[in-house]
């Protein structure tokens, strides 16, 4: 009887606290997915001197909805000699690892669903098992076209992970915490002068090249570089599965964002001193950076392969090495007045 | 507790299950897909035991890098499941042997039989060198500990760990002299005028 009333007094309270938060935040996030898909497409289309979707709604504004309708009642198309259970696991595994990364991102002082400790940890955790919906798919597919973009995409997106997790490493050093929202409130100060671009400067650019590596993303989109590959690991996937594997990544894009806003450019932390701090920054960083996103898939020719791995091990690697070095050596011994020390100057 | 002990019990199951798993599936890529399942519950084990940081570096150090080669390993080999499946009735005889022999191990070792239980200076021995876990992350904890108690003993594993790299590439890395190399730095410099020729072809006469 103790045990029901455990359960059901105390704990289902808790959960269903837990539950409402991460429904609120999935549900934000898949709207706001629907229209940054338009963005993205929209800004492409303006580089290109195109409209762009212009007919489902206001401005084409419906357009993602459309599509998400589209993709739901198509049929879903399973290859001959497919292995079935992987092949329907992989697009679930690449949905639910790029949601479930959320739970750490605190979007305003407090707003965060699991306050970790080592949040910054799981992040580098979730998105390195994000690798598996990508191999898992390529390989179930039984097809040659997806196998190799699976191994290709596969050993992209671990390589840079190495360079991104050293650049995580000199904001570390900076905070001494892994926690996001201690590495947000380090930058606070003098406003945009104390977030951690400034002292970061050089890991800013290298972090946002690695992004665009590691999620995929032109000039870095040789997993689906279709002139060779057709579509890379997910030729063979149709329908709601083929959704799932899209919105995974665009998903995977968007928490990129959100890291370079929180990493580098004080998350909900207002530019000036006068305005007072909230959501709203966070979500006009992310923007800008989507922005820049979108840009960069406008205007920059793909990489070939064997440049794309010679720039993530042989440039960005002991770049970002060489600079933890820099960073741990300037924390220590407090050079620059502790600018690189937050611990130190109580900051 | 309730829930963390529901949560044990659930991971528990998950990681037992999933480990024989590993050894029946037909399917060697199977095998790793559960072999990763089994990491995964036995992270969410770290977890409820509170060393969040050992979980995480579990997730990120085997399931994602050293399962990945693993498994690009398995679905590269050309698999005879034929073969596979005899060979298993040959092996489960030693293979169980080894198991039992754990088992028992691990069942001395917590003194379930004999009545075993650790000398009184165990605990302090720990203790002394631990930073209260109440006081400091766990994190924190073992960065405190490893960079000062043993950080002879942790470069010592790093020095073994660069060996073993060096020692691979230099098992792996052959020059070969007949092939053609990239010269990146010539790439780079390279321009229109040196790359592309204009050349005024007459009608009717070609190149």
């Amino acid at each position: 009887m103790e045990f029901m009333t455990d359960v059901f007094g105390f704990y289902f309270g808790t959960f269903l606290v837990i539950l409402g938060q991460s429904l609120l935040v999935i549900v934000l996030i898949l709207v706001a997915l629907a229209f940054l898909m338009y963005a993205d497409r929209k800004i492409w289309a303006a580089v290109q001197m195109r409209k762009g979707p212009n007919i489902v709604g206001v401005f084409g504004l419906l357009q993602s909805f459309a599509d998400f309708i589209k993709y739901i009642v198509k049929e879903v198309v399973v290859p001959a000699g497919a292995d079935k259970g992987v092949f329907f696991l992989a697009p679930m595994i690449t949905f639910i690892f790029a949601v479930v990364a959320w739970v750490v991102i605190p979007f305003n002082d407090g707003w965060v669903v699991s306050d970790l400790n080592v949040g910054v940890l799981y992040i580098f955790a979730i998105g390195s098992l994000e690798v598996y919906g990508v191999i898992m798919g390529g390989w179930a597919s039984n097809s040659k076209y997806p196998f190799l973009g699976a191994l290709r995409s596969t050993a992209q997106m671990i390589s840079y992970e190495v360079s991104i997790g050293f650049i995580i490493v000199g904001v570390l050093l900076s905070t001494g915490s892994l926690n996001f929202t201690d590495i947000v409130r380090a930058q606070s100060g003098y406003g945009a002068l104390s977030w951690y671009w400034l002292p970061h400067l050089p890991m800013v650019a290298l972090f946002f090249i690695s992004a665009l590596a590691e999620t995929n993303r032109p000039p870095f989109d040789l997993p689906e570089a279709e002139a060779e590959l057709v579509a890379g690991y997910q030729v063979e996937y149709s329908a709601t599965p083929f959704l799932l594997f899209m919105i995974g990544e665009l998903m995977a894009v968007v928490l990129m964002t959100a890291l370079i806003s929180i990493l580098f450019f004080g998350g909900w932390l207002s530019p000036v001193s006068w305005l007072p701090d909230g959501i709203h920054w966070l979500i006009l960083k992310m923007l800008f950076w989507f922005f820049m996103f979108a840009m960069a898939k406008a205007l920059v020719p793909r990489y070939r392969y064997d440049q794309l791995m010679r720039l993530g091990w042989k440039v960005f690697l002991p770049l970002s090495l060489g600079w933890v070095v820099f960073v741990a050596a300037a924390a220590q011994f407090e050079w620059f007045g502790g600018f690189y020390a937050r611990w130190a100057v109580g900051g | 507790m309730v829930i963390a002990t529901l949560a044990f019990y659930l991971f528990s199951a998950v990681a037992v299950a999933s480990a024989l798993m590993v050894v029946l599936a037909r399917n060697p890529v199977h095998s790793v897909l559960w072999l990763i399942l089994t990491f995964f519950s036995a992270a969410g084990l770290f977890v409820l035991l509170g060393a969040e940081f050992v979980a995480m570096l579990l997730v990120i150090v085997y399931v994602g890098a050293v399962m990945v080669l693993f498994l690009f390993v398995v679905m590269m080999m050309d698999v005879d499941f034929a073969e596979l499946k005899s060979g298993m009735s040959k092996y489960v005889r030693i293979g169980s042997l080894i198991g039992l022999v754990i088992l028992m191990e691990l069942l001395l070792a917590t003194g379930y039989w004999t009545g075993w239980v650790s000398a009184d200076m165990a605990p302090d021995m720990r203790a002394a060198v631990t930073p209260a876990l109440d006081e400091v992350q766990n994190t924190v904890a073992i960065g405190s500990l490893v960079y000062t108690q043993y950080v002879y003993l942790f470069q010592a594993a790093g020095l073994i760990l660069l060996v073993a790299m060096i020692g691979a590439i230099v098992l792996t890395m052959r020059h070969r002299k007949d092939v053609k190399r990239q010269s990146i730095v010539g790439q780079i410099y390279r321009d229109a005028d040196k790359a592309v020729e204009m050349i005024d072809v007459k009608p009717g006469q070609g190149l």
